[in-house]
């Protein structure tokens, strides 16, 4: 009884971890570009919808092999990340918040919009790269996709990680990021480097993406809920900490799935499903109301 | 232009919008006229976010909900023991519901803008973000206060006016929407005169002082704690009230009725429209109400070539429109509408003083 | 002695203020030149004209041929700017700002250059991984020193080194730069509002007042000018 009981615990730990994995994704994109540009990108999930519908169109109605789809959407997003910060960003960088937060918030809107108007409002099935089988481990039921989206979610931060601490363009960005006059004088492109970190950031959004919708469904409301996720994790763990990120996310989808699975039990039983998105909310407003740096970061708290 | 000059056109062009607004329905036909009068909801609503923006300069992408509370407060007092039989609620006529729709959103407001005041900028706007697209899922949850996902519905209640019958006023017979056009342009009106003297005052200036400089303000004896979540209350109680008006034209509430779009909305109708002056604010309300439609090729929308608006007029194509001017006029005129104006006036006064 | 830097009648604001009102100097190959003045004379301004950091109108010519304007392509054009405060990157470690130190270069012998930089400041080895920010303000003026070097710089622009630092602090970081100069055939044009160090080590100076150069000469000369000596040297 207790051995079942512990599975049933692991299962929803495991694929706690997987959409975790999914909401450290989307929260590590948050935090590069705010880090680096001081931008809360309101688009960053729109974004990434239209990488999945790009990557969804590629392969459904081109032909396209799922294997080739898959880096070439990578690319596109990147690119695209790269040309919306050239374009849209960087004239109003240097302006007031509130002109930073009605761009990204306009781009939100057009892009929805787009999806909407190419592709249509219809849900469509994007394959997953993950085959569904469901393995045994110890007695625990774990699907191969889970596994999968953990794999790919952490090989990529690792990869990042890898690219920030020992290539010379990671260390101009993070440069760029402590201290971007500094970073101009030694002779690094500021601007160029900002604009890479849209382009990752589009990137990171574009694998969450991929990673969720064979699951749910493709359809333009796709990452809505995901981007209330990810806000939660990067404020969670810390808007500026990139480590933070992944902590957030991977902490958050645990948890969040474990109530899931403790409200069979009476004492938390007023979980319900539709009680996620809230609680996600709740942590936004609980951290940013009673410690606004997260648990790694420093509060840019004004003290006056 | 001398100040006194400067006034004088300023007091007459507020004269003619009066007159203007006054005969309006006598023109149009009785959709536009509550089309219109959703731009007065908007009015009040963007009244109150200019002070909390525009003066103490604290952003907010959660003004929705505090009109959701607004509005949901003017419905449980009208209609709500008889609908769900809730705790509270039923028998109060709509226009009394106001001032307590104001009370409650105002006390939220202050609520929220204590620990707000450790916030800035994107954090700040982060959080009322938050708030606002967890308002619908928190109005669900307290279904005894608010009749859950079914929400309250007004139309055909008594303590609705005109909803059973045309209004009779000061012997004219008015249909439900104009006499809902000339309820909210009265409210807007009262609640602009409200506003201009609160800004005038003392406490004005020391909105003003906290917004140009927190460190000068705090340093000239300005609490920054007393104003900023002053300027919240303030600011959430015309939301309550522009929200419980926003029931009251809607003529139900439910938890679909003031999603976070509408809360990206009223700000971007604040800076779209222009922070400070009045008549931003007015352009900002028009185009909260208008800029859809345009831009699905209606109303002005009407003067774009016809493939446009067959583009447009496909599901989506508004919302691309409706972005991408967003994009475009924080490039072109960061200031807003008004902001232009001031500087058309500027670069008037500069002539002409070189003329002389 | 040929020259490197050239400034002709430049001028430089800020918004509407104007800071410098043409400002024309020279630094020689291997030359450490100084740059006196009292707070506000524009000193700070000449070396930002110079390295890009503001917008300026004039000449700037670098071995007679015009200084781009953008601050990567003067980083690139091997002129290291040495800001006020240090400009380290608090964040990174000791040797992550060595490295950006060298970020214009595209030859093999950064590593090399790591330790050879080692040895004007010793202590670095040992404290390359630690955070920059941890490191007193003597240091972080010191780790500026030497991130200017890993760029295998031909001009050094220097602001205000001595800001903040004790007198002793002070002696030894301008021995460093005359052992830079005489060693490496650095040249240097430094900022300074501590004018017996400055003088210490250059061979000419420039004296600012109010965006303009009012006085110019030898250090010996300025030395020994009376009204020097009384407004910046204290006797």
């Amino acid at each position: 009884m207790l051995a079942a009981a512990f599975a049933d615990f692991m299962q929803q730990v495991v694929s706690g971890l997987a959409s975790g994995g999914i909401y450290a994704l989307l929260a590590l994109a948050l935090v590069i570009i705010h880090r680096s540009t001081g931008v809360i990108n309101f688009a960053q999930g729109e974004m990434a919808t239209l990488s999945t519908y790009i990557a969804w169109t590629l392969w459904a109605n081109h032909g396209w092999n799922y294997w080739l789809a898959f880096p070439a959407t990578l690319a596109l997003s990147f690119a695209g990340g790269v040309a919306t910060h050239r374009i849209v960003i960087r004239p109003v960088e240097r302006g007031s918040v509130l002109r930073i937060v009605i761009v990204t918030i306009g781009l939100l809107i057009a892009i929805n919009g787009f999806v909407i108007w190419q592709w249509s409002g219809e849900p469509h099935q994007l394959r997953s790269p993950f085959p569904s089988d469901v393995l045994d481990v110890g007695g625990v039921a774990v699907s191969v996709q889970d596994l999968g989206t953990i794999a790919v979610a952490l090989g990529i931060v690792v990869l990042l990680w890898l690219l920030f601490q020992f290539t010379k363009v990671g260390l101009a960005l993070r440069a760029v990021a402590v201290n971007p006059e500094e970073a101009r004088l030694v002779g690094v492109r500021v601007s160029w480097m900002l604009a890479l970190g849209w382009g990752f950031a589009a990137m990171l959004g574009a694998v969450a993406g991929m990673l969720t919708a064979p699951s749910v469904g493709l359809d333009p409301n796709l990452m809505q809920a995901l981007l209330i996720y990810a806000f939660a994790a990067a404020v969670l763990g810390g808007i500026n900490s990139p480590v933070g990120a992944v902590v957030g996310g991977l902490a958050l989808g645990v948890i969040l799935n474990l109530l899931s699975y403790l409200s069979q039990y009476r004492f938390f039983d007023w979980f319900s499903e539709e009680l996620r998105l809230p609680a996600a909310l709740l942590v936004i407003l609980v951290v940013l109301l009673v410690r606004p740096g997260g648990l790694f970061g420093h509060a840019e708290v004004k003290r006056v | 232009m001398s100040p006194r000059v400067t006034r004088a056109v300023g007091g007459l062009a507020f004269a003619a919008l009066v007159v203007a607004v006054a005969v309006l329905p006598a023109f149009v036909n009785d959709f536009k006229a509550q089309q219109y009068a959703y731009v007065a909801i908007y009015l009040i609503a963007l009244l109150g976010l200019n002070i909390l923006t525009g003066y103490t300069g604290q952003i907010s992408l959660g003004h929705g909900a505090f009109m959701a509370i607004g509005g949901y407060t003017t419905a449980i007092l009208m209609a709500g023991n008889e609908q769900f039989g809730g705790p509270l609620g039923g028998g109060l006529k709509d226009v009394w519901t106001l001032p307590f729709a104001a009370l409650v959103a105002g006390l939220f407001g202050f609520a929220f803008g204590l620990p707000a005041l450790r916030l800035s900028g994107l954090y700040l706007a982060l959080a009322t973000f938050a708030f606002a697209v967890a308002m619908p899922s928190a109005v669900k949850r307290f279904e005894e206060w608010t009749g859950g996902g079914s929400g309250i519905n007004l139309f055909g209640t008594p303590e609705l006016t005109g909803s059973l019958t045309n209004v009779e006023l000061f012997g004219w017979e008015l249909t439900f929407n104009d006499w809902l056009y000339y309820l909210t342009w009265t409210v807007a009106l009262l609640a602009f005169a409200v506003a201009w003297l609160i800004l005038r005052g003392r406490t004005g200036r020391a909105f003003r002082a906290v917004r140009d400089s927190e460190i000068a303000a705090v340093s000239s004896g300005v609490s920054l704690a007393r104003y900023k979540t002053l300027a919240f209350g303030i600011s959430a109680a015309y939301a309550g009230v522009a929200g419980g008006l926003f029931a009251i034209a809607n003529t139900f509430v439910n938890p679909d009725t003031f999603p976070i779009a509408l809360s990206i909305f009223l700000l971007v109708g604040v800076v779209v429209g222009g922070l400070g002056a009045l008549s931003g604010l007015v352009v900002g309300a028009i185009v909260i109400q208008f800029l859809p439609l345009w831009a699905q090729g209606e109303d002005l929308g009407a003067l774009l070539p016809d493939r446009i608006i067959a583009e447009t007029q496909k599901p989506g194509g508004p919302a691309i429109v409706y972005g991408v001017v967003l994009v475009l006029v924080m490039f072109v005129i960061p200031n807003g509408v008004s902001g232009l104006f001031r500087r058309a006036g500027q670069l008037l006064a500069r002539a002409r003083m070189r003329r002389t | 002695m040929r020259t490197l830097l050239e400034l002709d009648r430049v001028e430089a604001r800020y918004g509407p203020v104007q800071a410098l009102h043409g400002v024309s100097l020279t630094v020689g190959e291997g030359e450490v030149v100084a740059v006196l003045g009292a707070n506000g004379a524009g000193k700070t301004t000449t070396l930002r004209a110079i390295s890009g950091t503001v917008s300026r109108s004039g000449t700037i010519e670098l071995e007679g041929k015009p200084l781009p304007r953008s601050p990567e392509a003067v980083a690139r054009a091997r002129i290291a700017h040495v800001p006020e405060g240090r400009g380290t990157f608090v964040d990174l470690t000791v040797e992550e700002n060595l490295r950006l130190g060298a970020y214009v270069r595209r030859d093999r012998e950064v590593k090399a250059d790591l330790a050879r930089v080692a040895t004007y400041f010793p202590w670095l080895a040992e404290r390359r991984r630690q955070r920059a920010g941890t490191l007193s303000g003597g240091e972080q003026q010191m780790l500026a020193l030497a991130r200017a070097l890993m760029g295998r710089p031909r001009l050094l622009l220097l602001d205000e080194p001595s800001l903040g630092l004790a007198p002793l602090v002070v002696r030894e970081l301008f021995r460093v730069v005359r052992e830079l100069n005489e060693q490496e055939g650095l040249a240097v044009l430094v900022v300074e509002q501590d004018a017996r160090a400055a003088l210490s080590v250059s061979s000419r100076a420039y004296v600012l007042e109010v965006g303009r150069v009012a006085l110019a000469g030898t250090s010996a000369e300025l030395r020994g000018n009376e009204s020097v000596r009384r407004s910046y040297l204290g006797y």
